[in-house]
């Protein structure tokens, strides 16, 4: 297999062939451009946000010119020689900081009410690259509330049309009831005519919502993730597919909520069925293993003394390419 | 020995003179501070009969402030709680159902908020904190003394202000946003 040499920030790493700059950053571990809508378990996701954006200084070895604009990591494939800058690059802050500024200008600011809030990527992304005051001045669009199921609450007003849950129902579970609706601004996440989402996995879409338009109904306005703490335990579960690999939110010795174990990306590591997720909220239900990894930005981290995520350390010039555990499951999306 | 310090002295046995073997100067002397005392402006006063004006940015007792239509300003989002350093705060969110628009403000509110003030240092984060200006801390009150420890245990009932009262009436003047003060800095935050 051919190794393609890319240096992104000044940083060089050797990639196979089809590796796109984000996951050829990810796999440096430092200067990683945010993603709200790439989700690397998720066929197909990606180029949709824009905060993913780097610059290519020079395209190859072969032709050096760089990149006229700005392009999307998340879908740019990597070439022989390439030189990309991201978080060096003044300009590429200044594009990011447009972006997330553009994502929230319809984007409510009820952090305060959101369940999410403390584990939203938005969030985040807002904090480290948006301005402290918003420039928009009109009214925000709001949508029709609809109850789409006993389990999963839908804030329309909060999404950001990353599709990355129309992609899971549609990659996850056997049978996709919900999809994208409508053109513009007016599109919206929504099942057509109220139905409501019911097949084993549709509960992962709570997880790979980047934002807290898709939140669990059983948490809500529970407590604050903040206060809760994660353990992950594991169950033997019957579904197929379903890991049974867990994080359990305590609160007190209550287990609170229940999600998939996430990485250091913020992507779940496996994903989970709804009996594991809705029903089995006894600590009885489950094996503990041990209180799970926060990372030392998070506000979850306040009061938890554990280390935090083990960033994968890769020596220049040497490719890890598929020795890392951490990327064991990504080969089969790069090749 | 060599004293450690160098700063030893030696001694002296010297007699006393004739003026302070007889003490009565060194007694008058003191008499006389004392004397002086009696018809000096006194530094404390009578409390409780008379009480001191609070300064303006005094914190006192906390108040939960409702908005100019009377509906709670709270949201149960947990910042005051977090940021608290005596850890103080408690409190649990509900939904609020139709027809209850006129209460609170928002879709969440808080059902229990509860403020240990026996924990409570009074530093006034979680004013800094509240991002919907709900919680201030008064300069017109104290936490009254008790004999009970669980009634230092203040919850909504004793916090929420019982009509709406404009908040440039309470301590630092003027809303949040027009102070002057600036507690990340002026410019971006960034995280790292």
């Amino acid at each position: 297999m051919d190794l393609l040499k890319v240096t992104i920030d000044g940083i060089e790493i050797e990639v196979p062939a089809g590796t796109t700059i984000l996951e050829a950053a990810r796999k440096i571990g430092k200067n990683v451009p945010p993603a709200m809508c790439y989700y690397s378990k998720l066929e197909g996701s990606g180029g949709k946000c824009r905060t993913c954006i780097v610059k290519v200084s020079q395209g190859s070895t072969k032709d050096p010119r760089p990149m006229p604009k700005p392009v999307a990591s998340c879908r740019t494939q990597v070439m022989d020689g390439m030189v990309v800058l991201n978080e060096t690059s003044p300009e590429i802050m200044e594009a990011r900081a447009s972006v997330v500024e553009f994502l929230l200008i319809n984007h409510p600011l009820d952090c305060p009410i959101c369940d999410q809030a403390g584990e939203c990527h938005l969030q985040d992304l807002g904090y480290a690259h948006g301005k402290q005051k918003t420039r928009y001045e009109f009214k925000r669009r709001t949508f029709d509330k609809i109850d789409i199921g006993p389990y999963v609450q839908l804030h329309m007003t909060r999404c950001i049309l990353c599709y990355r849950c129309v992609f899971t129902c549609d990659q996850i579970t056997n049978d996709r009831v919900h999809g994208v609706l409508n053109r513009g601004d007016s599109a919206e996440i929504s099942t057509y005519i109220e139905k409501s989402i019911e097949n084993d996995f549709s509960g992962n879409v709570i997880d790979v919502c980047p934002v807290g338009a898709l939140t669990d109904k059983t948490f809500r306005f529970k407590n604050r993730v903040w206060f809760t703490k994660p353990v992950n335990a594991h169950r033997n579960c019957t579904t197929d597919k379903c890991s049974g690999k867990v994080q359990l939110w305590y609160k007190g010795n209550e287990v609170i909520r229940v999600t998939a174990r996430k990485d250091q990306w913020g992507e779940v590591e496996e994903f989970i069925c709804n009996t594991c997720r809705f029903e089995k909220k006894e600590t009885t239900d489950w094996v503990i293993e041990g209180p799970a990894k926060v990372d030392n930005k998070s506000v979850i981290g306040q009061n938890h003394y554990e280390l935090s995520y083990d960033k994968p350390v890769v020596p220049p010039k040497i490719s890890l390419f598929a020795d890392h555990p951490s990327f064991k499951d990504d080969s089969k999306f790069i090749n | 020995m060599e004293s450690l310090s160098g700063r030893s002295k030696q001694v002296v046995n010297k007699e006393l003179t004739f003026k302070e073997r007889i003490y009565l100067p060194a007694i008058l002397g003191g008499m006389w501070i004392t004397l002086k005392h009696f018809f000096m402006k006194k530094t404390t006063i009578k409390y409780p009969e008379v009480k001191r004006e609070f300064a303006e940015s005094y914190r006192g007792l906390h108040v939960l402030k409702k908005d100019e239509n009377g509906a709670e300003r709270c949201t149960a989002c947990g910042l005051c709680a977090l940021t608290c350093p005596a850890e103080a705060i408690t409190m649990t969110a509900a939904e609020r159902k139709n027809g209850e628009e006129g209460l609170f403000r928002e879709e969440k509110y808080a059902a229990v908020y509860e403020i240990n003030m026996l924990r409570c240092i009074f530093c006034g984060l979680c004013e800094e904190a509240c991002p919907k200006e709900a919680i201030f801390l008064t300069n017109e009150e104290l936490t009254p003394a008790n004999y009970d420890r669980g009634d230092f245990i203040y919850g909504k009932d004793k916090l929420v202000e019982p009509q709406h009262h404009p908040i440039g009436k309470i301590r630092g003047g003027g809303p949040l946003n027009q102070r002057n003060y600036h507690p990340y800095g002026k410019g971006l935050v960034t995280l790292s």
